[in-house]
């Protein structure tokens, strides 16, 4: 048969990857972060004229040159720690939940709506309680609205969750001119419902609250049931009916959960950090956080080190743009978005791998063999998942 | 066969790219000619002859965007220029882009002074102000900077200061521009067939937008009624506004629409290259904002009045490192160099433009052309009023930095409003009244 089409043979072909070791796959992704940082410092000496043991030196003093730095370095972390673990819970249910934007933001703006109107008329501390569930209430409802309608008429959650965004955005830029009829669009910042200060500084809130909220999450995706059934529904939403999971009630609940975790965030942003709120408040995150989840594999401390290594870009560039005396943004932003171009760049080289022409050893198996190996493997796996269900539902 | 047939679509790709890129190229080579202004004897605020700045003296900038924003570019550059006149080192400015309106702007604020120790901080954003009223109280042996804002008058701290510049002065005399085009445009044409509407692309409806068009409508008023006693009366004004101080799209719109409203001359209050970019594709004169545009716009482009900060920064750094007071709002002007217009488009302007412009500039130095005279324009019929109107002119920018006129003058006509406060400070949102 490869005697006769050889002539019409391609340049190369794809060859999906079974069972691809741990220890490979880690090499790959490893090497592609080295290999980034390597391309960076490459950039960066061409374009800047700055030497690539100097960049890294800058990087690293970046993020980690002072003990306020490492402080700001955490808190941002918390905070991107924060917005993956809101869309973590969906995305491994397979649910294209892109709206932590607007979901943070929604909470955000209910928190300040408190802050605004209640502000000095009652107890402070209860304020800050009043504030923290609307915040809750109010991400929580801007998650759930898409959730409602996939479940009911099967929309598309990806484009709904997307258009949310941009309808929070001008709900707050409204808002905000209703607030302040000058017109200059900046909300003056709130002296009340701000939440205290720990040793002096507003940074641990952020930390304190990540960290629970991580291991709550790892927790409740590894160990409980609902984690279970949002593995299921991932994985197949047949098996999942099939052996008797809600589909509709994990997907509304699902993105309750997201939807609370992003006023959680919100509620942060406001009475914890910045004790005002822009439609730039979020500040893209809801949108990197994708990157930080998708990156660890959906594990919750695993984006610990994901959103490490976002923020550590992002304050190593912006330290070497300073030091560089470069004035424009566009630098650093190219500089990111080439390192997770890579990163991201290298699973396919994780599920694929290519395969020349006359290359001395052919693929041994035909892809059709191949993916008849990988179709069984997956029933077995459908299999299995069925009978830990049966065992968990007696 | 394939195969041939992508090589050949891969080398038309090339090519197409190749040849547009050169094309662009083109484009950019036509030059227009540049008339300089005649340099003007500037009055320093300071002394300077004896300013001596320490190596270890280090300013902090922070800035809402980068150089890709005109606005952060016009900032940016004064730091340097400053910095350079006063023989200071580069490693002497650090400048920060980027930090957003929020608690960033108090941490960078607080690393600049933690980590690299700096002298003064200065911001160029109206949202970092809070941000840096917080950080200033926290450091008080720090000055801090703030451009644009308004509280340094109300928060009464010794090292938290505003400032601003009377760009009203630069809107008039750029005005005077636009009206002498308009009169060249009009003067071979029946009576009929005459067209004095200007258009305006504005930001937001509020006094530092008000105060920036209503002093160019006045510049131009000024000239006509120069070249012909009672011409400016026929002057007509229409504003839109775009609610951004920068989008492409809507202030490119904006002009496109006020062009096929029949205006024949457009100016803007924005940060976009939208507006001049709309005019040139249409061919309407425009006179720009915060930089030349001629490079782009060489066929419309007439002039641009911009703030240039530099004497602003200087004297702030001149004073700190003497260890000397200095008071709670800045306000820089034509008299020391803060206001100015860029190079004029030689192959655009009018006839007797740089004579009309020097004379104006002259005569508002020395105090016998007041800018908002109010025996100049009516609002609603009647001679403007008011506590700030003192010998025969309101007082722009006399107790605040910040531009405060925003009185309607008749003549010009607001095609919408973005947001503005009734007189308790309620908000009002207008309809338009657009036909």
């Amino acid at each position: 048969m490869t005697e006769q089409k050889k002539t019409r043979e391609p340049l190369f072909h794809l060859v999906k990857r079974i069972n691809v070791p741990a220890w490979q796959a880690w090499a790959i992704r490893g090497g592609a972060i080295v290999g980034g940082f390597l391309l960076i410092g490459i950039l960066i000496y061409a374009f800047l004229g700055i030497f690539p043991t100097d960049a890294y030196r800058y990087m690293f003093e970046g993020a980690f040159g002072s003990q306020y730095r490492v402080m700001v370095l955490l808190r941002d972390l918390a905070i991107l720690l924060l917005f993956a673990l809101a869309v973590t819970p969906a995305f491994k249910m397979k649910f294209w939940n892109i709206g932590a934007e607007g979901q943070v933001l929604m909470g955000a703006y209910c928190c300040m709506v408190c802050l605004y109107y209640l502000g000095g008329k009652i107890n402070n501390v209860v304020l800050i309680f009043i504030a923290l569930a609307c915040a809750i209430l109010g991400g929580a409802i801007w998650a759930v609205i898409p959730a409602l309608f996939k479940a009911k008429w099967n929309t598309n959650e990806t484009l709904f969750t997307l258009m949310m965004n941009y309808v929070s955005v001008r709900i707050i830029e409204y808002t905000i001119k209703v607030w302040v009829p000058g017109g200059t669009g900046v909300l003056p910042t709130m002296h009340y419902g701000n939440l205290p200060t720990i040793a002096g500084e507003n940074f641990w809130f952020s930390i304190i609250v990540a960290l629970v909220l991580t291991a709550v999450m790892y927790t409740y995706l590894r160990f409980s049931k609902h984690g279970y059934e949002i593995t299921v529904v991932g994985e197949s939403e047949n098996t999942a009916r099939y052996i008797g999971i809600n589909v509709k009630k994990v997907i509304i609940r699902t993105l309750i959960l997201s939807g609370i975790i992003c006023g959680v965030t919100g509620f942060l942003l406001v009475s914890g950090i910045n004790h005002s709120l822009t439609s730039e408040s979020a500040g893209g995150r809801g949108f990197t956080a994708i990157l930080v989840s998708w990156l660890a594999k959906f594990n919750p401390v695993g984006m610990i080190f994901t959103s490490l290594l976002v923020v550590f870009l992002s304050a190593g560039t912006d330290e070497i743009m300073t030091k560089g005396g470069i004035t424009t943004s566009f630098f650093s932003q190219v500089v990111t978005g080439l390192m997770f171009l890579l990163i991201i760049g290298c699973e396919f080289f994780i599920n694929y791998k290519i395969v020349f022409r006359h290359h001395a050893e052919a693929p041994k198996t035909p892809i059709g063999t191949g993916s008849t190996t990988a179709e069984t493997a997956l029933t077995a796996s459908e299999d299995a998942s069925a009978d830990a269900a049966k065992e968990e539902n007696v | 066969m394939k195969k041939l047939l992508t090589i050949i679509m891969a080398l038309a790709l090339v090519a197409a790219v190749a040849v547009g890129m050169v094309a662009c190229g083109n484009n950019d080579i036509k030059d227009a000619e540049e008339v300089e202004l005649p340099a003007l004897t500037l009055t320093p605020d300071m002394d300077y002859s004896n300013v001596n700045i320490a190596g270890s003296f280090k300013i902090g900038m922070i800035c809402l965007h980068g150089t890709e924003s005109t606005y952060d570019l016009n900032f940016i550059n004064a730091a340097k220029a400053a910095v350079k006149e006063l023989g200071m080192a580069d490693g002497q400015l650090i400048i920060k882009t980027g930090v957003p309106e929020g608690e960033k702007c108090y941490e960078v604020a607080t690393d600049l002074i933690r980590k690299d120790g700096c002298n003064v901080i200065f911001a160029d954003s109206f949202g970092h102000e809070d941000y840096m009223l917080r950080a200033a109280r926290e450091n008080p042996t720090v000055q801090f900077c703030h451009a644009t804002g308004y509280k340094a008058a109300i928060e009464n701290l010794a090292n938290y200061h505003n400032a601003f510049a009377s760009i009203y002065e630069g809107r008039f005399l750029a005005g005077i521009a636009a009206g002498l085009k308009l009169y060249e445009i009009n003067k071979d044409k029946a009576a009929d067939k005459q067209n004095y509407k200007m258009g305006y692309v504005g930001a937001w409806t509020y006094a530092e937008v008000i105060s920036g068009y209503s002093s160019f409508f006045l510049g131009a008023k000024y000239a006509l009624n120069q070249k012909e006693a009672g011409l400016g009366n026929k002057l007509t004004m229409d504003v839109k506004f775009t609610g951004s101080w920068f989008d492409i799209t809507a202030e490119k719109n904006a002009a496109n629409a006020l062009i096929s409203r029949g205006c024949a001359l457009i100016s803007q209050h924005a940060d976009s290259m939208g507006a001049p970019s709309a005019c040139e594709a249409a061919g309407v004169p425009n006179v720009s904002y915060n930089g030349s545009t001629i490079v782009s716009c060489p066929n419309t482009f007439l002039v641009s009045s911009r703030i240039n900060w530099t004497p602003y920064v200087k004297y702030i750094i001149a004073k700190t490192s003497k260890g000397e007071a200095f008071g709670t709002d800045y306000t820089g002007t034509l008299k020391n160099g803060s206001v100015a217009l860029t190079a004029l488009n030689g192959d655009a302007i009018a006839e007797g433009t740089v004579d009309a412009i020097v004379d104006a500039r002259t005569k508002i130095i020395n105090g016998s052309l007041k800018v908002f005279d109010v025996t100049t324009f009516t609002v609603g019929g009647n001679r403007l009023t008011g506590e700030l109107v003192q010998n025969g002119a309101y007082q722009e920018s006399s107790t605040a930095s910040a531009p405060s006129f925003d009185a309607q003058i008749d003549g010009i006509k607001l095609l919408n409003k973005v947001f503005e406060a009734d007189k308790d400070g309620n908000p009002v949102l207008l309809p338009g009244d657009e036909d």
